[in-house]
């Protein structure tokens, strides 16, 4: 068997790229004749678009043309599509205004495209764009969360009365009568107001694409900052540029980060592929960090109230939530999904609360869109019910530990129906929060604590126990729920006439290392040296149509379905093997390459077995086609659920109100690994990310839909000094629905971080009286939350 | 208008036409196709461009071409000898100190010169230094590993 397999901490294969500058990113792509579009965007939250003279700008040096809204309608160009639809308790469909890809009669955020000016150079597209004249009438805004859908304010949508997307009650309306009624039983109740604060994505590269249009062929091609390029290609080809599939490319090359930010279609690439379609030339644009700081789709941006009932011994009975979501100012992709069955389905958590039942209110605001952001849906959830725990945990005075114990889903209880639909299929979570104590030192606190207090500061400890659900997803559940796509994944693993493999995959690699972990799946199973595998991904013109990667998906459905294209490579070989070895199929047996009958010496290598595919001379060609070529789809038939239990010790100044993380303990359960170096990768990066969302960042608008963190001096990201080193452990407790018993990793350490920081500063601060303190937990609201509480 | 701008890149004498307003990482990437150094934010925040400009990093952002005439610059795509990466390259490659990639040519070029300032690095210490770069996929525990296992290195081979 050669090195590399699954469990081996593999060096990256695409390493020696991307460390001597060879990575490929969008940007770099240069096309000849190439012309650059410089987007001009609405600098009002809401305003009526007036007179558009372009007059000016067209006649500007070096510009092609200038393209408004009324344009796009006269060319037939369609808005950009929602992928997911919610029905309202009601029964009604959400509220789904046009997103227009240039803004037509009226802007709704700050940013929105409303001309895009196409030149020679970069410099001219922007310098006409300044000429370009907009009569904008300034309308007044709704742009606050919790009060987008009271009465007398601002509407933004003819056809959102109120601003109100949709009003969805999960998981059926009997089930708030259950919850009334654990209501009314309580020995104790915990009730918290709560802000899942809106922040910015910040992949590290600025969405980019450049459009190609062959007149020749009449084939488009499109290459851009895309986590999902065959989805990009059905939204943008189907529903907004009329541009059928098979005269379609979209190439997703290097993408520097994503985040769930790159998944949705944006009105920039229509409108490149619209401009070089028209103009018969490659047009090319490049977001500047300021353009994505308001066009990058947004994450979360919640406000919630969250009460758990219990009873005498301080078990879960009852969990109501009510929650308002914002969608921003038009609905992207997949943003109804998030705060409802993302997001409901997880208020169970690790534990055994018997009767749950949420109410969400999505509200369209003067913001920009909000979609999928690391984690999506479940780091709100998770973030309310680690928190009310804690409450929860101080109205009864049992201890926080003890409390989650006490509520625990027992291991022998799998598969476990949860009250809000999800069925988990496997866990152990005492035992990770087990090691996590152990690790963390949870006994030693006090000592340290007291330590800290003599030095004049404050000390705190906090946990979180997060579950998720990844893998998306079961395609007919999910149709049923909403969804308007398929969410299977694809994978080809073609063998080479000489012995080497590509492996075709419709996922994307943007950091998560495929092309080692899904070359690790091959050498392990056909006993290919690692070196010999190049996986491709991110071109809709070579990979089998996939559904792309977010949602910590890519390798439990994507590397099952390249599991299951390997199954029929080594059953084809088998049959190749049976015939080269004259012996029959059922006595051949297959091992780390090798090709045996079942209780002899004769063997054959698969090199051997795939050159004589390619080169049947000696071939059962009467009984067999050649090649070693095999495609296969994965649809799971549930989603997995990833769980770990982090512990956080925070340091405050009480001078200053700074908290430092001191200590991050971090025991995540993702199933079976195939590269523990990666694996553990993603962990750091996810918890950095979540404490961001902690302690720093924070989108604000002001109430005209102004934002005023619109640069990376103004809203605060994690920086190697303001994050910890962290410790990691983990347990394997493998997922029985997938062959490769693989959870997701990518977004739980985001999805468990915020809880235990706050939980953490809020047992700092909680001997002065302070029992909650809304995330971003900047020095400022420390500072404030103590002097208010010397004050009462 | 525009103006010739030389300099030496990567040992490379170099020149090429440029407007008075090109940057020194338009003029790499645009002129020189030099495309390893990125553009990550455009506001001297993120540290995507760092390069070597007379031995000192420096965000190529943050400067005119016009201003690095006659300078001696080094890219990303300077520092490897073939097949053979830079201690601080091949550290980054052997601790996972890299996902998406798109930060990793700043932060090495920055991690180089910060070990090549230091006679001894600390975690603190490689934390504050590297507070000009920003990385959204690693949460730098890697890379602040990789930095303090390339010191020694580099130390020893100088």
């Amino acid at each position: 068997m050669p090195e590399g397999g699954i469990g081996a901490s593999v060096k990256r294969k695409e390493d020696f790229r991307f460390l001597t500058g060879r990575g490929n990113y969008t940007d770099d792509e240069v096309r000849a004749g190439q012309l650059y579009a410089h987007m001009l965007r609405s600098p009002h939250g809401h305003a009526a678009l007036g007179s558009i003279d372009i007059s000016k700008a067209a006649a500007a040096p070096g510009v092609v043309c200038v393209l408004t809204g009324a344009d796009a309608d006269a060319d037939g160009i369609g808005g950009l599509p929602c992928g997911w639809g919610i029905t309202s308790k009601d029964g009604s469909p959400m509220a789904e205004p046009k997103w227009p890809i240039i803004a037509q009669g009226k802007a709704r955020y700050v940013g929105e495209v409303v001309a895009a000016v196409i030149a020679e150079t970069a410099e001219q597209a922007a310098d006409a764009a300044e000429l370009v004249e907009i009569g904008y009438q300034a309308l007044d805004a709704a742009a606050v969360t919790e009060t987008a859908h009271l009465d007398g304010t601002p509407q933004i949508h003819d056809e959102a009365p109120n601003n109100l997307c949709f009003d969805w009650d999960f998981p059926a309306p009997e089930a708030a009568d259950a919850v009334d009624a654990a209501f009314r039983a309580a020995a104790h109740t915990a009730r918290l107001q709560l802000v899942n604060q809106r922040i910015i994505p910040h992949s590290m590269e600025p969405r980019a694409a450049v459009a190609e249009y062959d007149k020749g062929d009449e084939k488009l091609t499109l290459y851009c900052t895309a986590q999902a390029a065959h989805a990009m290609r059905l939204l943008l080809g189907a529903f907004v540029l009329n541009q059928p599939e098979h005269k379609f490319r979209v190439v997703a090359p290097d993408v520097g980060g994503g985040f769930g930010s790159k998944v949705a279609p944006y009105a920039e690439y229509a409108i490149i592929c619209w401009a070089s379609r028209r103009l018969e030339r490659p047009v090319r644009w490049l977001g500047e960090r300021a353009e994505c700081f308001v066009t990058d789709a947004h994450g979360r941006d919640h406000v919630t109230e969250v009460e758990l009932a219990l009873d005498g011994d301080g078990r879960f009975t009852g969990l109501r939530v009510n929650t308002v979501a914002n969608m921003g100012a038009y609905l992207s992709a997949f943003a109804p999904l998030i705060p409802t069955y993302l997001y409901a389905t997880l208020f169970a958590g690790q534990y055994t609360t018997p009767a749950i039942c949420c109410n969400v209110k999505a509200v369209f605001t003067n913001t920009s869109p909000v979609d999928a952001l690391r984690g999506a849906g479940r780091p709100e959830a998770t973030y309310l019910l680690e928190r009310v725990i804690d409450e929860a945990a101080q109205a009864t005075g049992i201890d926080p530990v003890e409390i989650r114990r006490r509520n625990f889903i027992a291991a022998d209880a799998f598969p476990y129906q949860t009250p809000v639909a999800l069925l988990y299929d496997s866990g152990a979570y005492e035992r990770a929060l087990d090691i996590a104590l152990e690790r963390a030192d949870w006994s030693g606190f006090g000592a340290r604590k007291s330590a800290s207090e003599a030095d004049g500061k404050m000390r705190g400890i906090g946990i979180a126990a997060p579950i998720e659900a990844t893998g998306a997803a079961p395609s007919a559940i999910a149709g049923q729920l909403g969804a308007r796509a398929g969410l299977y994944e694809s994978a080809q693993v073609r063998f080479n006439a000489t012995g080497t493999v590509t492996v075709f995959a419709g996922t994307h690699n943007h950091g998560q290392g495929h092309e080692t972990t899904f070359a690790q799946l091959v050498t392990d199973k056909l006993g290919v040296p690692l070196e010999n595998v190049e996986v491709v991904e991110g071109d809709t013109d070579r990979a089998v149509m996939g559904m792309g990667t977010y949602g910590s998906r890519s390798l439990s459905v994507g590397g099952s379905a390249i599991d299951r294209a390997m199954d029929k490579i080594i059953d084809k070989g088998k049959k190749i093997a049976s015939h080269l070895l004259e012996a029959s199929v059922d006595d051949i047996e297959f091992d780390s390459g090798t090709f045996t009958v079942s209780g002899t010496d004769r063997t054959i290598g698969i090199g051997e077995v795939a050159f004589a595919a390619y080169v049947p001379h000696n071939y059962p060609l009467e009984e067999l086609e050649p090649g070693l070529d095999e495609q296969a789809f994965f649809d799971p038939v549930n989603f997995n659920f990833p769980f770990a239990s982090y512990v956080c010790e925070v340091e405050i100044d009480p001078e200053t109100g700074t908290v430092s993380v001191e200590r991050f303990t971090a025991v995540d359960d993702v199933g079976n690994i195939v590269n523990p170096m990666i694996v553990e990768g993603q962990v750091h990066g996810g918890l950095a990310h979540g404490i961001g969302q902690a302690l720093m960042e924070g989108a604000v608008f002001d109430e005209t839909g102004q934002p005023l963190t619109g640069s990376l001096m103004d809203y605060t990201l994690p920086r190697a000094d303001t994050v910890p080193s962290f410790d990691l452990d983990h347990t394997v407790t493998p997922c029985p629905m997938n062959p490769l018993g693989a959870k997701g990793v990518g977004e739980i350490g985001a999805i468990g971080a915020p809880p235990a920081a706050v939980n953490a500063i809020v047992d700092a601060l909680r001997p002065l009286g302070v029992n909650h303190v809304d995330m971003p937990v900047t020095s400022q609201s420390v500072w404030q939350a103590i002097q208010s509480a010397k004050a009462s | 208008m525009t103006s010739t701008v030389s300099m030496t890149v990567n040992g490379k004498q170099v020149s090429a036409e440029c407007e008075g307003r090109t940057l020194l990482v338009q003029y790499l990437r645009e002129k020189l196709a030099l495309t390893g150094t990125h553009v990550g934010c455009d506001t001297s925040q993120c540290g995507a461009c760092v390069v070597h400009v007379d031995g000192i990093s420096v965000k190529s952002c943050t400067l005119l071409a016009h201003q690095a005439e006659g300078a001696d610059v080094v890219t990303i795509e300077g520092l490897a000898d073939g097949d053979t990466l830079h201690p601080m390259q091949e550290a980054f490659r052997e601790n996972h100190a890299l996902q998406c990639g798109f930060c990793t040519p700043g932060m090495v070029m920055s991690a180089i010169d910060m070990v090549n300032r230091h006679d001894t690095l600390d975690e603190k210490t490689v934390r504050h230094q590297l507070e000009g770069n920003l990385c959204r996929c690693t949460g730098y525990h890697n890379i602040v590993k990789a930095i303090l296992a390339a010191h020694p290195v580099m130390k020893g081979a100088a």
